[in-house]
């Protein structure tokens, strides 16, 4: 039987390792979608930072003595909002710096050749 | 007297930022007055806070009255209200820069983002909680990313994609450092996490030590440290002079963090890499300086340098040191913002070779910019009689008693050697070489010399940081002493010092 730390923990890591390897493409569009994995693994981390637990109410009330935490909660929100907004604006600033340069490299530089550019398609 | 004033450097941005949204197209210099009017109303709060704080123990203000460990604080000492001040100064004195040289109608909302960037700044300075402290990271990096793409071009969208990108990855490594520090301490506040992380048993020192570890990179990637500092030439570079100039500060911030956690929380053991990165960070900043071929790119290298300058004797970690670092961060500051106040300036007056380090026939306001930018050559580099001078002197007379001492010692020296063979170079190509070349275009209207207001008032600062060596030494000597007697932070967020102890 798998356990939940299990899969949770491997969930995380999973996105983690696909984060960071999109993230490190020369494209953007890769960039863009590898921030968001790191955003996901990064808001399953802060989730899971308070203990995992289950079966147990959300919030304290008298008389509990099981509680989850409810402050990752409250963080991964934060998370959730500020990292949703800056994907919206790193997709903006992107779709604009193809159309003023005419290239999609993260390091501005045009493309050489068509050969190469399909070798580097996934 | 209320302790509501502590949040005043955070509301009053805010305020300022949303009113001047009132004014985009039509009235845009009440928009522009609004915004240094606020600038001067914060340089105003910071001074009297400034003044409240100067020998009094840290203050706390807990937002919305709920009480320390479970509630935000914001907490005042004297280091917080020091870099308030300084922001302040900075922030006038850019604000009044945009305004005069037109920069602020290059695009919109320019005001806003430049009051939200303020709010930013003040509140990472003021904050007492870690989360809190990310978030403030994220307000200040969000009006950053709009001011550094303000004026737009191809050159400087490029540099802003890649700019946005590096600092998404930062930010998801603090929250992973946030994640680890929380699960490890069951606290956000700096104040309760201290007093935990003092006792915490062995088996968990590992993950607050990687937690630290990350929270140090991170700090280290907004300073731009050696290993992360790829980011700063370019974004400095190809962003508007003047917005760099505001971006001074941003590094600062960077600083900032580290003393506090370092102080306040991990001690010295989670700087163990500090020196070594920012000696490297030191050549590889003053080196680029020379290599340079235009005087954006050799006022972000200097940035670059002189902030690891600052970062060095941070790492030395004990009073003498850190009362000596304080007085160079306030120089170092205000010397980068008035280079790239200046290299805007002479963007603008020359007029056609744009930045680029060449030879030019004679302009309107040449003179005037030559002698600016030997003062602030002078100022820069560190040399007598500015204040740059002075704190590398007081920074090298700290580090005697380091174990590194001879390389500190030598590195400084050198870098301070290549700075000024840089400038040197520099400044006489651009003012002194008698050129070759055609008299001058007909295009080449004079000058508005009020333009160099902002300038002209900044280096006033320089002079008189040196000539008030004493008080203002004193004054960040006794910031440095608060600093590290942590007690006092300690009581004054949580009241008695053991309260956090019980559950």
């Amino acid at each position: 039987m798998i356990s939940m730390e299990f899969l949770i923990a491997s969930a995380i890591g999973v996105l983690t390792a696909g984060g960071i390897y999109l993230a490190l493409r020369a494209r953007t569009f890769p960039v863009v979608l590898g921030l968001a994995m790191l955003s996901y693994a990064i808001n399953l981390f802060l989730f899971a930072i308070g203990r995992l637990a289950v079966g147990q109410p959300p919030i304290y009330a008298k008389g509990l003595t099981d509680y989850t935490d409810p402050l990752p909660q409250a963080l991964v929100l934060t998370a959730i909002v500020i990292s949703f907004g800056m994907t919206a604006l790193i997709v903006v600033l992107a779709l604009r710096t193809f159309l003023e340069t005419g290239t999609d490299q993260v390091d501005g530089k045009p493309d050489e050749s068509p050969a190469e550019d399909q070798e580097g398609q996934p | 007297m209320s302790s509501t004033l502590i949040a005043a450097p955070i509301l009053l941005p805010v305020l300022a930022g949303t009113a001047t949204l009132l004014f985009r197209r039509r009235r845009r210099a009440i928009g522009a007055g609004i915004s240094m009017m606020s600038c001067a109303g914060l340089l105003a709060i910071a001074a009297l806070l400034l003044a409240r704080t100067n020998g009094a123990a840290p203050e706390a203000y807990a937002l919305g009255d709920w009480p320390a460990p479970f509630g935000i604080v914001l907490v005042l000492d004297q280091l917080a209200a020091l870099m308030l001040v300084l922001t302040a100064l900075l922030g006038l004195a850019v604000s009044v820069h945009t305004a005069l040289t037109g920069l602020d109608r290059k695009g919109w909302h320019f005001h806003a983002l430049f009051q939200f960037q303020l709010l930013g700044v003040n509140g990472a300075f003021l904050t007492g909680d870690l989360f809190n402290l990310f978030v403030f990271f994220e307000v200040l990096l969000i009006a950053s990313y709009g001011l550094m793409l303000h004026g737009q071009g191809a050159k400087r969208l490029t540099a802003g994609v890649q700019y946005v990108i590096i600092n998404l990855v930062g930010s998801s490594v603090f929250l992973v450092a946030l994640g680890l520090l929380y699960g490890v301490t069951g606290t956000l506040n700096m104040a309760d996490m201290a007093v935990r992380a003092a006792t915490l048993p062995d088996g968990d020192r590992g993950l607050l030590n990687a937690g630290a570890f990350l929270l140090m990179l991170v700090f280290g990637l907004k300073a731009a440290l050696l290993p992360v500092h790829l980011w700063l030439p370019r974004t400095y570079a190809c962003t508007a002079p003047a917005m760099a100039a505001m971006f001074a500060i941003m590094t600062k911030v960077g600083a900032y963090a580290i003393i506090r956690t370092a102080t306040l929380i991990f001690g010295d053991a989670a700087g163990a890499f500090l020196l070594p990165a920012a000696l490297a960070t030191m050549v590889l900043g003053y080196a680029g300086m020379l290599a340079a071929r235009q005087l954006r790119d050799m006022a972000a290298f200097g940035l670059l340098g002189s902030t690891a300058t600052l970062l060095a004797a941070i790492a030395l970690f004990d009073e003498t040191a850190m009362t000596a670092a304080l007085y160079y961060l306030l120089h170092t500051t205000l010397a980068a913002g008035v280079l790239f106040l200046l290299v805007d300036l002479v963007v603008g007056w020359r007029a056609v070779e744009g930045a680029d380090i060449v030879p030019t026939p004679a302009y309107k306001g040449k003179i005037a910019l030559g002698v600016m930018f030997f003062i602030t050559a002078i100022g820069f580099a560190g040399l007598p009689p500015l204040s740059g001078f002075i704190g590398k002197l007081l920074i090298l007379a700290a580090a005697q008693s380091a174990p590194l001492a001879p390389w500190i010692w030598a590195v400084v020296l050198v870098t301070s050697l290549m700075g000024i063979v840089a400038l040197a170079r520099a400044g006489s190509t651009l003012f002194w070489k008698s050129d070759t070349s055609p008299p001058i275009p007909a295009s080449r209207a004079a000058p508005d010399y009020a333009e160099a207001a902002p300038v002209i008032a900044l280096l006033a600062l320089l002079a008189l940081l040196a000539a008030a060596a004493g008080p203002i030494t004193a004054y960040t000597q006794a910031t440095a002493a608060q600093l590290f007697e942590r007690q006092a932070y300690i009581t004054a967020v949580l009241g008695t010092p053991d309260r956090s102890t019980a559950p």
